[in-house]
């Protein structure tokens, strides 16, 4: 029998690599995110929410991290996006959570990218947004779509 | 608006997705900055003009799904760029128009901006200035 504290049933689990400063592949990971919760039969709101969600942090690490993984998790009630890096790592978040906050390179701002409002967007469309982080060791973001929770 | 009237207006062509040309888009956003789009845009099926060609550009069109995206300034995309938005269904569209002008005709001719989410950088003092 099933106790009422149980977890959510898990109903998908994808894991995807990225690499760093692969900007030929950056954005594939949420385009295959997308099509997974597509497939699933999500509302349009979750599967934008989550695809912008998974955009950002994608490009927030073949951008600025030395690589890592980002895992989709869609359980029963929600939707969980996992991102963990190898590094550098953040030395203030809250800083780096500021809109307008920045250190893009050059380069990064020439192909459009780089405007400061990476982690301010992640966390505007979650319903859960948590984020850690050490320097030298890396940076772990959790973001959390909740099904059925009204969005604003 | 119809693609096919959009490209009509203003002389732009189709680089992908000729047969989207009935597809209507009834918002329009355009940027540079890809993270203003993702940040700002919340409708669906919006139409993105765009001095920028890089795959991100459709990978984003696509994500947000948006209903087409219009290069301005006479930009061409890459033929990997190209296939891939083909096989997303996404219509690719280019014109020579730089983005003023294009905007210009296609809000003359009814074409409104794209709702704008409620952001903190909407701050009541007006706008956002560089952090110090």
């Amino acid at each position: 029998m099933t106790s009422p504290q149980a977890p959510p049933a898990l109903r998908l689990r994808r894991i995807y690599e990225v690499a760093p400063r692969d900007l030929d592949r950056a954005g594939t990971v949420s385009t295959e995110v997308r099509r997974e919760l597509l497939a699933l039969g999500m509302s349009p709101d979750v599967v934008r929410r989550a695809s912008v969600v998974c955009f950002e942090g994608e490009m927030n690490m073949v951008l600025y991290s030395e690589g890592g993984r980002i895992i989709l998790l869609v359980k029963e009630d929600r939707v969980e996006l996992l991102f963990s890096d190898r590094g550098p790592g953040i030395a203030d978040v809250d800083l780096a959570s500021q809109p307008g906050y920045s250190t893009a390179p050059d380069w990064a701002r020439e192909l459009g990218f780089g405007a400061g409002l990476g982690i301010t967007n992640m966390e505007q469309n979650s319903d859960l947004f948590k984020i850690r982080s050490r320097v030298g060791k890396g940076t772990v973001v959790r973001a959390t779509i909740l099904l059925g929770v009204p969005f604003f | 608006m119809k693609l096919a009237d959009l490209a009509g207006l203003l002389g732009a062509e189709f680089v992908t997705g000729a047969e989207h040309a009935e597809r209507e888009v009834t918002r329009a956003f355009a940027a540079d900055l890809l993270s203003d789009v993702l940040a700002m845009v919340q409708e669906e099926g919006v139409l993105l003009i765009t001095g920028m060609t890089t795959p991100q550009v459709v990978r984003v069109a696509e994500v947000m799904n948006m209903g087409a995206v219009l290069f301005v300034r006479g930009k061409y995309p890459t033929q990997a760029t190209v296939e891939y938005a083909a096989g997303a269904g996404i219509p690719l569209l280019a014109a020579s128009r730089d983005m003023y002008e294009t905007c210009g005709l296609l809000y003359q001719a009814g074409l409104r901006p794209a709702k704008r989410k409620g952001f903190r950088l909407d701050l009541p003092s007006g706008p956002a200035r560089p952090a110090a």
